[in-house]
């Protein structure tokens, strides 16, 4: 994969391969914090950071360590490692040097702990063999990309408590269905680029 | 074999890197330093910062009342944060009313000290103490109110204007998870500074009346804070009127031995109210303050006298004789213990007597 500049899986990943709508990660949160334009926001912020930043760890020790021992059958641990310990650091970094950041984040940074778009992104990045640049932005374009799913849909829902929703489709079962509409209408983005 | 070993080393290795960088990370960057907690401006207390403002407190011994120990799930622990909490957190939100995040009010147990905090506690809660007593007595007034004597066993002595109340401490029991705080009036002399009385009722599924009724035997080891409250004996010659139904009687008979200790002679009566005869208690020591101090007069009244009761006394509720005995009430003052219904029905009464409101005084329970 050598080929592909990588403000095109930049954008690629934003749009034609979102994490939510093309890959279906990162539901978990998608689904339960997706009431509010404002949280959704949040935790945003805090999945492109943490993608970026474990993209890059990962990323290093995977070609640095993992590949030189041939190891690279170990990934799926030290890849959820780095990511527990990524996320509990920086928790403590934002919590005492941005405490304004780290309201508004909340609850948000530990649970992201567990969303698989962000493992996802790490074992992406080694099954495509992208390199280190390639990695960076493949790392902040599926944040970016996973923010904008998770803001849009906020905004729907939003829009959606007015509506006569039936009672058993309310909560998790209309956003399942927006979800795949919105899929739908992300697969338009498909024929531009294709990094997969 | 050797693959084995780099394996283990490799992962070993990572791990032991990065926790090597958690412990780092935590004992410097999740560092706050010393921090000081201003208590209604004079009072200054020094911290450890990045614990919660509640375990803080308490460790300066000041007692906010708490029924969840910290765990922000009952809501007690709130007090006035005017600078340095920070925002208000999610996990607050569903304790505080709108008023209370306009007013800074804060949940202490989830707030953390991380720099200096400037907050207002109520007077009597900074003079709240927690005590660790035995019981020494536990006897039944009648089949379901129990009269407790606990003994202060840490040397210390309890100081509180009679009236107030205490937190009770149960500790988990079978059936009975956490620990849990329920507050009582103490019904003894405020001259006895090494124990206190307290009088409680049994609650069917009660957490803490089941404790005392089923579990609390004498020589068993309680612990209590306290003491709080802003019910007690105002320092005045006016009229008195007592009202108490039930376990109401513990206040007033603390305010009754503070008549006794400190020879207050004032114009003063009792109407106490109870369901039968079986249900009246310390008759002999109303008659003692009947003797002993020279204007009080008890009137106690049944609302359901049966007929094994021979009951010759006054019959109907506390609002009954205030209507029927009761002449003009304006510059009298009335100390009401009881239910929310008996308190309401009853300030009604006193109101249409011609009571001052601001001159009824009442613990609601």
């Amino acid at each position: 994969m050598e080929n592909i500049h990588p403000i095109t899986i930049l954008m690629a990943s934003i749009f034609t391969s979102n994490m939510i709508l093309a890959n279906f990660l990162g539901m978990c949160s998608f689904i339960a914090v997706s009431k509010e334009i404002k949280t959704s926001l949040g935790i945003g912020q805090a999945v492109t950071f943490v993608l970026t930043g474990t993209s890059v760890i990962n990323y290093l020790i995977y070609h640095y360590i993992l590949i030189p021992y041939q190891l690279e059958y170990l990934r799926f641990i030290v890849f959820i490692i780095t990511i527990a310990a990524f996320v509990q650091i920086v928790e403590m970094i934002v919590e005492r040097y941005l405490p304004t950041l780290y309201y508004s984040l909340g609850i948000f940074l530990p649970l992201i702990t567990v969303n698989c778009a962000i493992l996802g992104v790490s074992l992406f990045m080694v099954i495509r063999s992208y390199s280190f640049l390639q990695s960076i932005a493949f790392g902040i374009g599926s944040g970016l990309g996973w923010m904008l799913a998770i803001v849009a849909m906020a905004g729907i829902r939003q829009k959606i408590k007015n509506a006569p929703v039936p009672k058993g489709l309310q909560g998790a079962g209309i956003t399942l269905i927006i979800t795949g509409l919105m899929a739908l209408a992300f697969i338009g983005f498909s024929g531009i680029v294709n990094i997969q | 074999m050797s693959t084995i070993l780099i394996t283990v080393l490799i992962i070993t290795g990572i791990a032991t890197l990065l926790a090597f960088l958690l412990t780092f990370a935590d004992a410097y960057i999740a560092d706050y330093g010393e921090c000081k907690i201003i208590v209604n401006k004079d009072e200054e207390l020094v911290v450890e910062g990045g614990s919660s403002l509640l375990s803080s407190l308490t460790e300066h011994d000041i007692y906010l009342p708490s029924a969840c120990g910290g765990k922000g799930s009952c809501g007690y622990c709130k007090c006035k944060i005017n600078e340095g909490a920070g925002p208000v957190l999610p996990t607050e939100l569903s304790y505080l009313t709108e008023e209370d995040v306009e007013n800074n009010i804060r949940l202490t147990c989830q707030v953390k000290v991380k720099e200096d905090m400037y907050i207002e506690i109520p007077e009597d809660l900074l003079h709240a103490k927690k005590y660790t007593a035995v019981v020494e007595t536990a006897k039944d007034l009648t089949p379901n109110i129990r009269f407790l004597k606990l003994k202060i066993t840490d040397g210390q002595e309890i100081e509180f204007l009679a009236g107030q109340y205490v937190q009770l401490l149960a500790p988990p029991y079978p059936g009975n998870p956490d620990e849990v705080y329920r507050a009582y009036s103490i019904a003894s002399s405020t001259t006895e500074t090494n124990s206190i009385d307290l009088i409680i009722g049994y609650v069917p599924d009660g957490i803490v009346t089941t404790y005392v009724h089923k579990h609390l035997s004498e020589g068993d080891e309680v612990s209590f804070n306290g003491p709080f409250g802003d019910f007690y004996l105002n320092d005045s010659d006016k009229d008195a009127v007592l009202v108490a139904v039930s376990t109401g009687m513990a206040p007033i008979r603390s305010i009754l031995y503070e008549m006794l200790h400190k020879e207050i002679d004032r114009n003063t009566v009792f109407y106490f109210g109870a369901r039968t005869r079986e249900d009246l208690f310390m008759l002999d020591e109303m008659e003692m303050f009947e003797e002993s101090l020279p204007r009080f007069k008890f009137v106690p009244v049944l609302s359901r006298a049966t007929e094994e009761d021979q009951w010759e006394g006054e019959e109907g509720r506390v609002t009954d004789l205030i209507e029927k005995y009761l002449e003009e009430g304006e510059n009298k003052e009335a100390y009401l213990c009881g239910g929310a219904p008996m308190i309401k029905s009853t300030i009604e009464a006193l109101v249409e007597k011609g009571f001052k409101e601001e001159m009824i005084y009442f613990d609601e329970f």
